[in-house]
């Protein structure tokens, strides 16, 4: 009796494989594979930067003394705020900019120059970046020695450029979703264009511009390469110190600012993410 | 009968003139992007193809001499007492090695990215989206910093050496960091997300009715995948392939992180050229190259596919 | 060309013909004892199919019909092997299928969204099936040609299968099934995407087919109509058991089952009680008055116990009052649809039957309503019904 209801869930297993037609060998096991793969080198980063020990590599003890340590660091304070005012700045003004030409590339009758117009919004994402970095470079160099101005601005710009394409994205996104008749029923409300599109479209179209704003937040204050060719001296963002810190070699304190600095990216990507779900 | 002639005309005129309106705006709505983009993104790029046709300057910049030494320069070395030019495969090696290292990257990606997404795309739609979020996560995060995190784990004293050793596999450490292998492995680490996430969103309307129409009509498991799941994935693979190559080619970061001086890429190139090797025009010719290779790319890839600009939508 | 596939496809018909005579009594499918559960051992366990034995002959053209929900989808996704029965087995030619994969079982299956490879031509759809047996490249090419000329697509061979229209679809997705000649074709609701011009074109399309191929169909529809027009035999499914197996005039006029009867056409149901009964008929007293001669179906039925009698409206009709015998009653509903009518007549107890009345020819009004009428019928017209 016993052997018949073990033969029973035997075979049972086995058919269920049989039926399962989605089923391809290893493709789970390489999910899973390529889940820690992604994650892992990360955890251990997080990890250690809790290490009491200087060695980043065996474990003694947990303590926040790399973090409190790196809080007191200069160079990591004034270059965190570097990346701010860039990032925060550079944000602000490429989403702005993405916004308005959002609403004119969307839901319209096509016109002359539309596609070629969303082609250069889009050229930043197409370019390799370190060809950007070399060519931004070289044209402000110029300008510098021509007009004579330096400053932050320079570094500004360029991110503001490059953050375009990111901010349009999900506010492109947004208005595509967006029911034209809700513009239609407040004009038919006696709102003027203006009006209808400060109370109606402004407010429905809030969740695409803050993912985007986030977005170019994000990949400006992540940027590397174009800062490391435009950014002039005293310019140095918190990635550029990471940088620096990492070709000297490998402390306990730049894990510390690593980790802070991917806490950042996490919660801002989870909010774009809820953010993107709300709208379905 | 006058009247309404009139009432017409002004009713055309009101319309023109709306329609002008309307120009007008979408024209100061585009401005400020556009012209941005084409004065720091655009205009720059034509500023690079003057600068490679220039001479360097003694300390960083260019003189203002039309010279082609900068594309010579690439296959020849000048002799430094007479001048005289010898074919030199310095920088083509350079060139080779990138592109070998791109190409293993997009194929490494492919290996992973491809079953990763079919898996992601087979599941409940809970899980789904938990999994699209992993995923997500890293493509948005640092770059630099995660490729620190890979060399925690690629160095001598790191994760895998140690571990390795408490085991007992091995009693030295096996050189991994600054190796080709270790930059091919971070390329795909960096850019595993861009290959799965396009390769997803083709599976993701897939209809799996038809893989019971396969089944029914005597294909197995691996002719399933071959003749159904795989061709209708391609745009997606394809997408991820350009987004996963076109980076690798021209990464700086990763080489310059995990690689040593004997697994330089492009990228390191082109920055030694402005920052110790002082030589403008040479650097801006090998963007140059760079860029249209990564052009051509774009071209092969929109000529067989039909994508305009899809991509950017990855 | 073209005569040689026609000499080519009369051939074919001449040897199916041949097999038809001596294979007369070889079952295609025999389904024994099978039970399918979804959802084992879970709280939300679903008995899709429930002990169904099913035998299903050689070149038969074989319908499930039944209700959404009532097993007929599961049956024949157990027989082309996408499920496995919970219990109980299906044999294909006298050979086991359990265990077997779809793709080793030759059986096809026509898809109610069809399913055409979106990625592929419908001359390479076609091939598919052919390729993965293995076929050589010339003989897949004359199987494809032959079987697009069978269903009228040669011109359209080169398209891909999203610029098709649904009707077209169709045809490829027969196309692609048959290709392979499988020894039983299942078609899944394959008309319920089409339009009704679509449809009844198809239904004879798809019979012509079948005896053009000699192949056993399994077709499942929920529509009782296109099961009566084409099958050979049909099942009545419902709540996972099979209520009544039988050709569409056993099934259409001696129907066993209550809900057999409901579900197919129009029909009066009348309460009584069996007085008396030989091996097939009973003797039925009815609540409204009179006594009648009913057919009774297999499972015999006790004396004296209260039974339901079903007649249709066709086979009842409006005659002079009074005539003994009859059952008598007052017009209380008529409704005129130019061939004919249906008249609603009221017995004294309450009960009502509907009476489908052919037209006259004189061109006058017979009947008006609150008339007092007979309703005549012949012998063989009352069958006794079992829950």
């Amino acid at each position: 009796m016993v052997d018949i209801k073990a033969l029973s869930r035997w075979s049972s297993f086995k058919k269920d494989k049989l039926v399962d037609l989605k089923y391809q060998p290893g493709f789970s096991q390489i999910a899973w594979f390529c889940m820690v793969v992604l994650y892992a080198p990360i955890v251990v980063l997080v990890v250690f930067s809790f290490n009491e020990n200087r060695s980043v590599t065996t474990w003694t003890q947990f303590s926040w003394d790399w973090y409190i340590k790196a809080w007191h660091n200069e160079g990591i304070q004034s270059a965190s705020l570097m990346s701010l005012e860039v990032a925060t700045i550079s944000a602000i003004l490429a989403t702005l900019m993405a916004t308005m030409a959002a609403l004119v590339t969307t839901r319209t009758q096509p016109y002359a120059g539309m596609n070629s117009a969303i082609t250069i919004i889009n050229q930043p994402l197409m370019v390799p970046e370190i060809v950007t970095a070399v060519a931004t470079l070289i044209f402000f160099a110029a300008i510098r020695k021509v007009t004579g101005i330096t400053g932050v601005g320079y570094l500004i710009a360029a991110h503001t450029c490059f953050c375009i394409p990111f901010a349009y994205m999900p506010i492109k996104a947004r208005l595509e979703d967006m029911n034209l008749n809700l513009e239609h029923a407040a004009a038919d409300l006696y709102a003027s264009p203006l009006q209808a599109f400060r109370r109606v479209t402004l407010p429905l179209l809030m969740p695409g511009i803050v993912s985007g704003a986030m977005l170019a937040f994000i990949v400006s204050i992540d940027d590397v390469v174009i800062s490391l060719f435009v950014a002039g001296p005293g310019e140095t963002t918190l990635p550029l110190f990471i940088l620096g810190q990492i070709r000297r070699g490998v402390t306990p304190e730049v894990n510390a600012v690593a980790t802070v600095f991917l806490l950042i990216s996490v919660i801002l990507v989870t909010i774009i993410f809820l953010v993107g779900k709300n709208k379905k | 009968m006058t009247d309404l002639t009139v009432n017409n005309q002004t009713l055309s005129s009101s319309v023109q003139t709306q329609e002008q309106r309307q120009q007008k705006v979408r024209r100061l709505l585009l401005a400020p992007s556009l012209i941005t983009i084409l004065i720091i993104g655009v205009l720059p790029l034509s500023v690079v193809l003057v600068y490679s046709f220039l001479e360097p300057g003694a300390f960083g910049g260019v003189k203002w001499n039309f010279s082609t030494n900068a594309y010579v320069q690439l296959f020849f070395e000048a002799d430094i007492f007479d001048g005289s030019l010898s074919f030199t495969t310095a920088y083509l090696e350079i060139f080779w090695r990138s592109i070998s290292l791109a190409v293993m990257a997009t194929l490494g990606c492919v290996l992973v990215g491809f079953p990763t997404a079919y898996f992601i795309a087979t599941q409940p739609p809970e899980r789904r989206n938990i999994f699209l979020f992993l995923i997500t996560i890293p493509f948005w995060t640092n770059l630099l910093i995660r490729t620190y995190a890979m060399l925690l784990i690629l160095r001598d004293e790191g994760v895998i050496n140690i571990g390795l050793q408490n085991i007992g596999i091995i009693d030295q450490a096996i050189p991994l960091l600054y190796t080709e292998f270790a930059v091919s492995l971070g390329l795909i680490y960096s850019f595993l997300p861009f290959m799965v996430l396009p390769i997803y969103s083709s599976m993701e309307k897939f209809d799996f009715r038809l893989l019971e129409a396969g089944f029914d009509l005597y294909a197995n498991r691996l002719k399933v995948l071959w003749r159904i799941i795989i061709p209708i994935a391609k745009p997606g693979i394809a997408a991820g392939c350009i987004l996963v190559f076109i980076p690798s080619l021209g990464a700086y970061i990763t080489p310059e992180v995990l690689g040593g001086g004997k697994s330089m890429m492009i990228g390191n190139l082109i920055y030694s050229q402005f920052g110790a090797a002082r030589n403008w025009p040479f650097g801006a010719a090998i963007a140059l190259i760079l860029m249209a290779v990564v052009l051509i790319s774009l071209m092969v890839y929109m000529r067989r596919t039909g994508d305009k600009g899809g991509l950017s939508h990855g | 060309m073209e005569q040689a596939i026609k000499i080519d496809t009369d051939n074919q018909q001449e040897n199916s013909a041949a097999i038809k005579i001596e294979k007369k009594i070889t079952a295609a499918i025999d389904i024994k004892n099978t039970t399918k559960v979804y959802g084992e051992n879970t709280a939300s366990a679903m008995v899709a199919l429930d002990e169904v034995s099913l035998t299903i002959n050689d070149n038969e053209f074989f319908t499930l019909l039944g209700p959404s929900g009532c097993g007929k989808t599961t049956l024949l996704r157990l027989i082309a092997g996408f499920e496995q029965p919970t219990k109980g087995e299906i044999m294909l030619f006298g050979s086991h299928l359990e265990g077997l994969p779809p793709h080793k079982r030759s059986v096809n299956t026509v898809f109610q969204q069809y399913s055409l490879f979106p990625h592929m031509t419908v001359a390479q759809n076609i091939a598919f099936g052919l390729e993965m047996l293995g076929k050589s490249k010339g003989e897949v090419n004359r199987s494809v040609s032959e079987v697009l000329a069978l269903v009228q697509m040669e011109h359209l061979a080169q398209r891909k299968t999203d610029q098709l229209s649904g009707g077209q679809q169709q045809r490829v997705a027969l196309a692609r099934a048959l290709a392979p000649h499988p020894k039983v074709l299942l078609l899944d609701e394959p008309l319920s995407a089409l339009d009704f011009k679509l449809r009844k074109e198809m239904q004879i399309e798809l019979k012509r087919l079948q005896n053009e191929t000699g192949i056993t169909f399994i077709f499942v529809t929920h529509d009782q109509e296109e099961a009566l027009t084409m099958s050979d035999r049909i099942a009545v499914l419902q709540d996972g058991h099979i209520m009544q197996v039988g050709t569409p005039h056993e099934i259409y006029n001696h129907p066993t089952r209550r809900f057999v009867a409901d579900f197919i056409g129009d029909i009066n149901i009348l309460e009584g009680e069996l007085i008396d009964k030989d091996k097939t008929h009973g003797k039925v007293k009815l609540a409204c008055g009179i006594e009648v001669e009913a057919s009774l179906p297999a499972q015999s039925e006790n004396l004296n116990k209260k039974v339901s009698v079903a007649v249709r409206p066709e086979q009842l009709s409006i005659g002079q009052v009074n005539e003994a015998g009859h059952l008598t009653g007052v017009i209380s509903n008529l409704i005129y649809f130019g061939s004919g009518s249906h008249i609603d007549v009221t017995f004294d107890n309450g009960e009502r039957v509907t009476v489908r009345q052919q037209s006259n020819n004189n061109g006058k009004q017979d009947f008006l309503i609150n008339d007092a009428v007979s309703i005549c019928f012949s012998a063989d017209s009352f069958q006794i019904l079992t829950d």
